[in-house]
């Protein structure tokens, strides 16, 4: 059987955490400050729940930063 | 002299608005940004790299109010969820609107600008759209919500200014909403034409980022904005074809 996975900021990644938080802390650790936000399938998952989302396989997880841009 | 410029309720004292990208180094960027005098600055949403990021430029920015753009957004889909995705990051409702229709000219889709400014503003956003200089495109944004329009001078980053100033000038006459000025100025005098027609600010990344001397260059743009909505306020003499003598024309020696 395959190994489950997610997409992961357009890269297929191993599906390891449990929780949206977890997976943020394994594969970005910086983004626990201002300028970062999080969507699953489309949608935006606000900071106060990274913890209760949990993650299904097939998962399409962004993580984006705010950045220089004009 | 107060010459306050009212958005959606915020009070800004400079009508200069400028971009954050393609600066040589972020010292570079804060340095320009301080000299232009700018309250608010514009900034992309991008995916993190995982594989490291450096320090987040928005620590360095307090004090600014922060505009995230849409940019590089095709579709209405990918512009509402970037809007989201920004309102969540930098914590502000506001947005700088753009779904582009062509991938080398940066022009706007006319048909997902009014949809997405209709969606964004149901759900509550600031909504700045930038849009082509074409007043009925104006006026349906204007009309779909938007809390300011921002026609383009020409492309993105071309430098080439205003190229339809006549269309600019109607826009500001009729708009019911400030206009902005966003997209193709090169140097001052660009910007100072802008306020000239009427716009009640300007918004420019390139022309200062990508200046030799980037933080020069905001300070000139500091004071063609400023000296071009002062001119707007004076009141411009109406062109005319013949001269006309400024110095007395009696009293002429020898005559």
């Amino acid at each position: 059987m395959p190994e489950p996975t997610i997409r992961l900021n357009g890269a297929e990644t191993p599906l390891c955490a449990a929780t949206l938080a977890a997976l943020i802390a394994e594969h970005a650790p910086s983004a626990d400050g201002r300028g970062v936000a999080v969507a699953v399938n489309g949608a935006v998952v606000r900071r106060a729940d990274w913890a209760t989302v949990t993650l299904a396989p097939g998962d399409a997880v962004e993580i984006v930063l705010a950045r220089q841009g004009g | 002299m107060t010459d306050t410029l009212t958005i959606a309720g915020r009070a800004f004292s400079s009508r200069l608005f400028l971009g954050t990208g393609k600066y040589p180094d972020n010292d570079t960027l804060l340095a320009a940004l301080k000299a232009s005098g700018t309250e608010m600055v514009t900034l992309a949403i991008r995916r993190m790299n995982l594989a490291g990021e450096d320090a987040p430029l928005i620590e360095k920015l307090a004090g600014y109010h922060f505009l995230p753009n849409t940019a590089g957004c095709y579709t209405v889909e990918e512009a509402v969820l970037t809007a989201e995705l920004a309102r969540e990051a930098l914590d502000t409702n506001w947005i700088k609107l753009e779904v582009i229709g062509d991938k080398e000219l940066l022009y706007p889709d006319v048909e997902g600008t009014v949809a997405a400014t209709r969606i964004l503003v149901d759900k509550g956003f600031v909504v700045l759209p930038y849009c082509n200089e074409d007043p009925v495109t104006c006026r349906k944004l204007a009309d779909a919500g938007a809390a300011a329009v921002m026609p383009l001078g020409s492309p993105i980053g071309s430098g080439h200014g205003i190229k339809n100033p006549a269309l600019i000038e109607v826009i500001c006459a009729r708009s019911a909403v400030p206009v902005i000025l966003d997209a193709g100025l090169g140097t001052a005098s660009d910007a100072a034409q802008a306020m000239e027609l009427g716009c009640a600010a300007v918004l420019l990344n390139t022309a200062v980022a990508k200046a030799a001397d980037p933080v020069k260059m905001a300070m000139a743009m500091k004071a063609a904005v400023e000296g071009g909505r002062m001119a707007r306020l004076a009141g411009r003499i109406p062109r005319q074809f013949q001269a006309n003598p400024s110095s007395p024309t009696v009293g002429l020696v020898g005559a």
